[in-house]
């Protein structure tokens, strides 16, 4: 690999690794303040490589490698080199860590109890995820929560929020910067934020749960209670490693999910879900 | 005690086989030997354990059940049916 750069986001130490310049100089830029993989070891490798000699040239395509990798995942234009760069860092996490429970999930905390939010792409975790940190609440991570194997706490992956199409205007409406914005990806448009510097002071601190919702964007207001065995499937479906942990990974969930209450919501826009979660928290 | 009906033996891991914890009215049970989640609804848990005593037809499951539990009706059907679902889940065999 020509460049590299090593962070450390939370319990992970990533090193990435890439053919071009670009991508590595925006993930600089955009963890710029995250410390090094603690002694200098990285956990887990990304690398950024042209599928073809000459694409590093001629019409760049980042394709998206490391220690773990998928056969269908597809290469990105230069221009999202940053993207592939985030992808690779999921990916990596997503099909290696083996030291925590992973559940693609946000996660904020307020009052030393973890708010877990959990839902597939454009339920709106990130984006609630993202206000609830612009109003106060300490922000540990839009993607995954890392419940720890042994006492069920959640440890912050602050990662810098990935915020898609409608979400960009929402969180910069409530007076966050989002940038750098990448625009025509897989996915839309995608606005990175990066979470205040208290998320990233307080990466290795982490809370126990409290609440678990399961969002839903753009639907009439409404709130359910939902079965522990109900939460047990979701949440099995939720994580990328719980076949792979085995024994441990059945009783971290087992006892996550009897540890708190669990609600499907559903809102119509941001400030409706703000608030309705604000009310769920006091209430609870 | 119930009139024998002919049919399968069933055989099952020990309990120390699995683990099981009860969310509401489904117990998620973990399969250490295949390392498989299952959520099971009553009475499947119930003739799970009670194959801890050995293999058994329907009619002595029901036999074995109604010492712990207040059963109506012989029920052997019903075990017999609750078996065959654990013996696909991989849960149970046919010795």
């Amino acid at each position: 690999m020509r460049v590299s750069h090593g962070l450390r986001v939370g319990p992970v130490g990533f090193r990435i690794g890439s053919a071009w310049r670009q991508p590595v100089a925006a993930l600089r830029s955009l963890y710029a303040d995250y410390p090094a993989p603690d002694d200098g070891v990285a956990d887990l490798t990304v690398r950024l490589y042209p599928e073809r000699p000459w694409r590093r040239w001629l019409r760049p395509s980042v394709a998206i490698g490391g220690d773990f990798w998928l056969p269908d995942a597809a290469p990105l234009p230069l221009a999202q080199g940053l993207l592939a760069a985030e992808m690779g860092m999921n990916l990596q996490v997503a099909l290696g860590w083996r030291r925590h429970l992973l559940l693609h999930c946000s996660a904020v905390e307020r009052d030393g109890r973890v708010l877990l939010m959990s839902g597939a792409s454009g339920s709106g975790k990130s984006t609630l995820a993202t206000l609830l940190a612009l109003s106060g609440w300490r922000f540990l991570g839009d993607e995954f929560a890392f419940v720890a194997l042994d006492d069920g706490r959640i440890h912050p992956f602050p990662r810098a929020a990935s915020l898609k199409n409608e979400a960009v205007a929402a969180v910069r409406a409530a007076g966050g910067v989002v940038g750098p914005v990448i625009e025509g990806t897989p996915k839309g448009t995608i606005g990175y934020w990066r979470p205040p510097a208290t998320a990233i002071a307080r990466m290795a601190e982490p809370a126990p749960p409290r609440l678990l919702l399961f969002p839903r964007f753009g639907e009439a207001e409404r709130v359910e209670a939902m079965a522990p065995s109900e939460t047990f499937v979701r949440l099995t479906q939720a994580s990328t490693n719980y076949v792979a942990l085995g024994q441990p990974g059945f009783c971290a969930l087992t006892r996550l999910v009897q540890s708190m209450p669990a609600l499907a919501i559903g809102y119509p826009d941001s400030a409706a879900g703000l608030a309705l979660v604000e009310r769920l928290w006091s209430a609870g | 005690m119930t009139t024998a009906v002919a049919g399968p033996v069933y055989a099952a891991d020990p309990p120390a086989a699995r683990l099981s914890v009860t969310l509401d009215a489904l117990v998620a049970v973990y399969h250490r030997p295949s390392g498989v989640t299952h959520l099971l609804a009553a009475p499947s848990p119930e003739l799970l354990d009670a194959l801890a005593d050995g293999p058994a037809d329907a009619a002595t499951l029901r036999d074995r059940l109604a010492v712990l539990y207040d059963l109506e009706g012989d029920g052997s059907a019903t075990i017999a049916a609750r078996m065959e679902e654990l013996v696909v889940a991989g849960l149970a065999w046919t010795a």
